[in-house]
């Protein structure tokens, strides 16, 4: 890979993009060099957060200068560009009721700003990944699993890669002028990356379906976001699971009574293994998460 | 409780300092969009410099305090009144129990920062009592201030004064036409020179969608992009990015016409290119403008951003000794 391409974000950032482009290589130097950052400690910095295919810090320019901390990044890139892709992480399953009555509400209220009025979101990207139906789409999507590889935009919300060829992604364009509204738990998809809205309000990806599961809870009263907030973090894996209306209001009713339990396994994730055979790879993790 | 929210105004919210350290899962900084005013409020009533106040945007609240107290207004030129008897700025003064404070409408500027004596109760969480709306946290239930609403005041450990004020010349407050500093870089090189020049040269109104996630812009010519095949998982605008972390500060512009400023609020990331970062020194001042503003974008060097930057702490340190 070549070298990143440094920049400073006014005073008290700095911005490293390891990639123009995104590739897995790209998020794992990334995921690296904050590691790194973390690890070194230095005096000042109060944010290092990872992206797709860069990385971002924030620090105090009265307590190092930001010479010197361009100097020290630029040095862990280096031993970040060696070090093995391999993470210790979780794969998570996440129903989805796709095509869904509330997603599609909310569309039909924006349809002046998509790029194809007369379609739904969902069978437009079902038309341009030429895929010959919603079914047929539903399938692509939900076929193999994906990588968290960003975490951000709004509290906890996953950014998420598809994981199979290039040739196989899905791909589709944002929104022509961003909604003002999005239903909280929206499935969504923008350029290469699939998403969920953590919470409810303005976006640009298109919208496929809903979870009933909750990614974020700022109350910590949801039984598995009680030690933290936020469910997702970099480096995660997620399988979806095509749900139906009745399965969605069964869990939103155990959502609702604490009852909900997802399906989680930890996993051990090693990209050398996952592009040596993907689909093989995939199937391994799937077993993983269904105990087969 | 110590006060009570008789009407809330247009948007008033608890904040602090904010809370670092999770940005990299989305929850951005939050607190006080001009930190230099909600410090000094904090200061003229005794207060550790990081204590919650409230922050009122463009109008101001009316509230009936429930036991005596020390109040100082600071920020937005929105002269306060004490049962209708109006009240200097930048200066503390007493409230008895019983008594409301309200505000005449605004003068100058476009946020107040209200602090109290000891400081606004509210749970601490993940280290700041500051609202973020949009993620439903901090604050008083993650929300603005709503009618009705009771809010407790902290005991102060050294009893308040009455009267402590800040000399107008350490004031700070919005000309009538604004520049704000900005060091060009991010994704800089993805526009044309002479676009880039357009940028700075061109002048640009604050619009009506500015809020505390970012203030956006109008008014320049649109930016030129330097042909480019897009990289793989960025979307088909030229102004799209393989989404990546956006600092505070930074300036993105969606479809190459409208800039965004991102503020305390930001979103922590996105899919827009940003030209370049507004620097630290003035990021209080975009808290106080107000919509339709004359601004500028000004160039500078890393160089004056930090000059700039130790300026603002040298004025700060001179409130602090006048106050002590």
């Amino acid at each position: 890979m070549k070298e990143a391409r440094y920049s400073f974000g006014g005073d008290e950032h700095i911005f490293v993009e390891v990639d123009e482009e995104m590739s897995l290589e790209a998020f794992f130097k990334g995921l690296s060099m904050t590691n790194a950052v973390r690890e070194s400690r230095f005096k000042g910095v109060s944010e290092i957060c990872p992206a797709n295919a860069s990385m971002q810090i924030k620090f105090d320019p009265d307590q190092i200068s930001p010479e010197d901390m361009l100097k020290e990044l630029k040095k862990l890139e280096t031993s970040a560009a060696k070090s093995e892709s391999i993470l210790k992480t979780r794969i998570i399953e996440i129903p989805v009721y796709y095509n869904d009555p509330w997603t599609r509400e909310t569309l039909m209220r924006f349809r002046e700003r998509h790029q194809d009025p007369k379609s739904t979101d969902i069978e437009y990207a079902a038309r341009i990944n030429n895929l010959a139906s919603i079914d047929e789409f539903v399938k692509a999507h939900s076929g193999s699993p994906w990588f968290v590889s960003m975490v951000g935009f709004v509290a906890g919300l996953p950014f998420l890669y598809q994981m199979v060829d290039r040739s196989r992604q899905i791909e589709v364009p944002k929104y022509l002028r961003p909604r003002t509204d999005t239903p909280k738990l929206t499935v969504g998809h923008g350029g290469c990356f699939g998403c969920i809205y953590s919470v409810r309000g303005a976006g640009g990806y298109q919208m496929f379906g809903i979870t009933p599961m909750p990614i974020y809870d700022p109350n910590q009263k949801i039984s598995y976001l009680r030690d933290f907030m936020c469910l997702f973090k970099p480096g995660d894996i997620v399988k979806w699971r095509p749900i139906g209306r009745e399965a969605y209001d069964a869990a939103a009713a155990d959502v609702e009574a604490g009852r909900f339990t997802p399906r989680m396994h930890n996993v051990t994730f090693s990209l050398d293994e996952f592009h040596k055979d993907i689909d093989a790879y995939n199937r391994k993790l799937e077993g993983v998460l269904y105990g087969n | 409780m110590a006060i009570r929210i008789v009407n809330p105004g247009l948007s008033t919210t608890v904040q602090d300092l904010g809370r670092p350290g999770y940005y990299n899962i989305g929850i951005p900084l939050s607190g006080g969009m001009d930190r230099f005013a909600l410090r000094v409020a904090n200061m003229l009533v005794g207060n550790d410099e990081n204590a919650a106040v409230l922050e009122a945007v463009f109008l101001g609240p009316e509230i009936e305090f429930t036991s005596d107290a020390i109040v100082a207004v600071t920020g937005a030129e929105l002269p306060p009144k004490v049962d209708g008897k109006v009240q200097p700025t930048w200066t503390s003064f007493p409230i008895k129990k019983g008594q409301v404070l309200s505000f005449d409408y605004l003068k100058k500027g476009a946020r107040a920062y209200i602090a109290v004596a000891g400081g606004i109760d509210v749970p601490v969480v993940l280290g700041s009592r500051s609202t973020y709306t949009l993620g439903a946290l901090g604050g008083l239930e993650g929300r603005k201030l709503q009618k009705g609403d009771g809010l407790g005041v902290l005991k102060l450990g050294k009893p308040a004064k009455s009267g402590a004020t800040v000399p107008a010349m350490l004031r700070r407050l919005p000309s009538e036409n604004v520049e704000l500093r900005t060091l060009p870089g991010l994704y800089w090189h993805r526009i044309t020179e002479q676009s880039g020049r357009n940028f700075f040269e061109d002048s640009w109104k604050v619009a009506p969608e500015a809020d505390r996630i970012g203030y956006r812009f109008r008014g320049g010519r649109p930016l030129e992009f330097v042909p480019r095949k897009q990289p793989f998982g960025a979307g088909s605008d030229p102004s799209n990015i393989v989404d990546a972390c956006y600092p505070y500060g930074s300036v993105q512009v969606p479809g190459g016409t409208e800039p965004i400023v991102l503020h305390r609020d930001a979103v922590s990331g996105g899919g827009y290119m940003m030209v370049g970062t507004v620097i630290s020194a003035d990021m209080d001042l975009i808290g106080q403008l107000q919509p339709h503003t004359p601004t500028k974008f000004v160039k500078v060097d890393l160089a004056t951003a930090i000059k700039a930057r130790r300026d603002r702490l040298s004025l700060l340190d001179r409130v602090r000794a006048t106050l002590a």
